[in-house]
């Protein structure tokens, strides 16, 4: 018997028992799709935070005061940002920012909205990729010098203060103080760390003229948090250790003692984030092995289950003269061709559960090919050996013990 | 053409052997038509597997057509009974909702008969058996007599020169039993050996010698002369 004639055997015998062929598809298809899906959301997750991340600038550079080695002050100055802005100090560093953080009540005739402002330097906005705008521009250094009242508001502020109204050239009062909106930024989505679109930005020396600041153990006006940009990802760890250099000098540090400050680079907190989501990858991925598990069991199930059905079929055809191989061939093309359509269908359902995730759970996803691999490829092999096997067992009978078979 | 020595099988159930043949010795002729009987549990479908390759004698030889039987290969068996012998059983054994045609033409794939001929001997043996117009039935849409010639085609549809029929009327009722036995006796006509089983006398005085079978051996071999029951 040819091939093409196990073949068309193989379509026959899966078309006269539907049930059973729909059966142990299942098992394939609920086995692949799982696996395709959940492993997709494992790795869109992963993708779009790294994305965010990446999206910051990994080679950004973040100083904080660390107040257990600084008795209790703050220890970053705008003269620390000044020294570090000096490429004769700092010369893999291009550009430095500061930023001062308060929460405050920001209102607008009626309107009031509680939120994060900022004072920040001229550069911070450019440095934390804020340049689009709805409306109006950015912060300029005049307005730091001259520690303009003007503020530039994220676009959550905008909505949330005046509605429908055109904000630039409006002023908006945070405490008692009013300020000129001078720009409204394009919406940013939610950043690691920051909210960008409920933001209200206005210049670091307003800030700390308006807002209250805290001094140093020296009484120097303090800033939150120094932000540096490497001149690029190669140089950060030399960046880094020029910081160290110029901030403890700046801030006298003897030889024994520890950082007064904090350095946190963008590409350690990727890596670090990098690892918690490959975890949940991995986590999602047994899941879905667990499911592939059960998809396997199914199959295996139904493949035994129809045994002794199959068992009298098969002692009925040896008994008319197929030779064990017939049978074997016969077997093992209807189990590939249930693998396969099955495995086919599965992938389509991967597709769908990581398009409805994305459409509807707001979840990103991303198919991988590996993925696809993976559970086609096991889904398909124990479908192979599930089938084949009871068929080999059978066709190793004597034709009338498989006849017999209860 | 079937010599069988000292044929013996016995099945071990646990500790205990069953002893279903005894040391049968029988031979058959080419174009014989001959019935076996004898109480149930006598070893005659122990007897018929083993004449028709689908089990294998626990000692003694049986040749078929001068060959030993038993050195042959499973793959030689298998196509022994696909090219030579056609089965009847007492449960019909056709496949599940399959086709009457589909059924009758199995055999005839495993012959390697191109599939266009193939649908043409399967429809001729299926009208042979007079289902020529039932030929897209499946097994559940048949009735039991009906189901039973759909085996029976199948059983002629490589044209062998054997039939081997265990209790092929045995569950069908008088009428119909009728109706399989005129084709019998017509493919006796044909010059085709048959070996029938049944425990129904009257059926097994259609054939030409009735072989008696009593705790696994041959207890009396009588031939039937049909002229004279015609004559008298
Ligand atoms: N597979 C088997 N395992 C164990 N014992 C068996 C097996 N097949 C048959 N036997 C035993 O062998 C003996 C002969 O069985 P066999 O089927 O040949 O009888 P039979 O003459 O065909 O009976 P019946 O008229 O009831 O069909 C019986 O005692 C039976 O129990
Ligand atoms: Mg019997």
């Amino acid at each position: 018997m040819n091939l093409t004639e196990s073949f068309l055997t193989a379509l026959d015998s899966l078309r006269a028992n539907t049930l059973r062929s729909v059966l142990t598809m299942l098992g394939v298809i609920i086995g692949v799709g799982a696996v395709i899906g959940l492993v997709s959301i494992g790795n869109g997750v992963q993708q779009s935070v790294t994305a965010d991340f990446e999206a910051l600038g990994s080679n950004l550079l973040t100083i904080f005061t660390d107040r257990d080695n600084s008795g209790g002050y703050p220890s970053l100055t705008l003269g620390d940002v000044d020294a570090l802005a000096d490429p004769l100090n700092a010369p893999s560093i291009s550009e430095v920012a500061a930023s001062i953080n308060r929460q405050q009540l920001v209102t607008w005739g009626n309107g009031e909205y509680n939120t994060s402002i900022v004072g920040v330097t001229a550069n911070y906005l450019v440095v934390n990729n804020l340049t689009e705008f709805l409306a109006g521009d950015g912060l300029y250094q005049p307005d730091i010098d001259t520690a303009a009242r003007v503020a530039v508001i994220g676009q959550e502020v905008a909505t949330e203060l005046f509605g429908e109204e055109f904000p630039v050239g409006q002023e908006i009062k945070i405490g008692d103080i009013n300020y000129e909106v001078i720009g409204v930024l394009e919406e940013q989505g939610q950043a690691p760390g920051s909210n960008p679109d409920e933001t209200v930005y206005i210049p670091i020396t307003t800030a700390q003229q308006r807002l209250g600041v805290e001094r140093t153990r020296r009484g120097e006006k303090a800033v939150d948090t120094i932000t540096a940009v490497a001149a690029s990802d190669e140089v950060i760890d030399a960046a880094t250790e020029e910081l160290t250099e110029v901030l403890r000098e700046r801030h006298d540090i003897i030889f024994a003692d520890e950082d007064d400050f904090r350095i946190l680079s963008n590409a350690s907190i990727l890596d670090t984030i990098g690892n918690v989501l490959g975890l949940l990858t991995v986590f999602l991925g047994a899941i879905a092995g667990i499911s592939l598990v059960v998809g396997g069991i199914g199959i295996m199930n139904i493949m035994l289950v129809s045994v002794t059905e199959r068992t009298r079929e098969i002692g009925i055809r040896k008994a008319i003269g197929a030779l064990k191989r017939d049978i074997l061939t016969q077997f093992l093309l209807e189990s590939i061709v249930l693998s396969l359509v099955g495995g086919g269908i599965g992938i389509g359902l991967g597709y769908l559960i990581s398009y409805l995730a994305e459409q509807f759970g707001d979840i990103p996803t991303f198919v991988s090919p590996q993925s696809i691999g993976l559970a086609t490829g096991i889904s398909i092999t124990i479908g192979i050996v599930f089938g084949i096997f009871p068929a080999w067992r059978a066709a190793s009978l004597r034709p009338i013990e498989a006849l017999r078979y209860e | 053409m079937m010599d069988l020595t000292n044929i013996t099988k016995s099945y071990e159930m646990g500790n205990q052997v069953v002893h279903a043949l005894r040391g049968v010795n029988m031979h058959v002729d080419e174009g014989e038509y001959v019935a076996i009987m004898g109480p149930s549990g006598s070893g005659k479908s122990t007897l018929m597997n083993i004449i028709g390759c689908l089990d294998v004698p626990t000692a003694g030889t049986y040749m078929l057509d001068g060959i030993d039987v038993s050195d042959m290969s499973d793959n030689d068996q298998a196509r022994i009974r696909n090219q030579r012998i056609g089965f009847v059983f007492q449960q019909f054994n056709l496949l599940p909702r399959t086709s009457a045609l589909k059924q009758v033409s199995l055999p005839l794939m495993y012959a390697g008969v191109p599939r266009s001929e193939r649908n043409a001997r399967a429809k001729e043996s299926l009208t042979i058996v007079g289902l020529g117009d039932r030929t897209h039935h499946k097994p559940d849409e048949l009735s039991g007599g009906q189901q039973q010639r759909v085996a029976v085609a199948r059983a002629l549809a490589v044209n062998p020169n054997i039939i081997l029929a265990d209790e092929p009327t045995g569950a069908l009722d008088t009428k119909t039993g009728e109706e399989l036995m005129e084709i019998f006796d017509q493919l006796h006509d044909d010059g085709i050996t048959i070996v029938m089983i049944t425990h129904d006398r009257e059926v097994a005085e259609r054939a030409r010698r009735i072989v008696t079978l009593r705790d696994g051996l041959i207890v009396s071999d009588e031939q039937i002369n049909h002229q004279k029951e015609v004559a008298s």
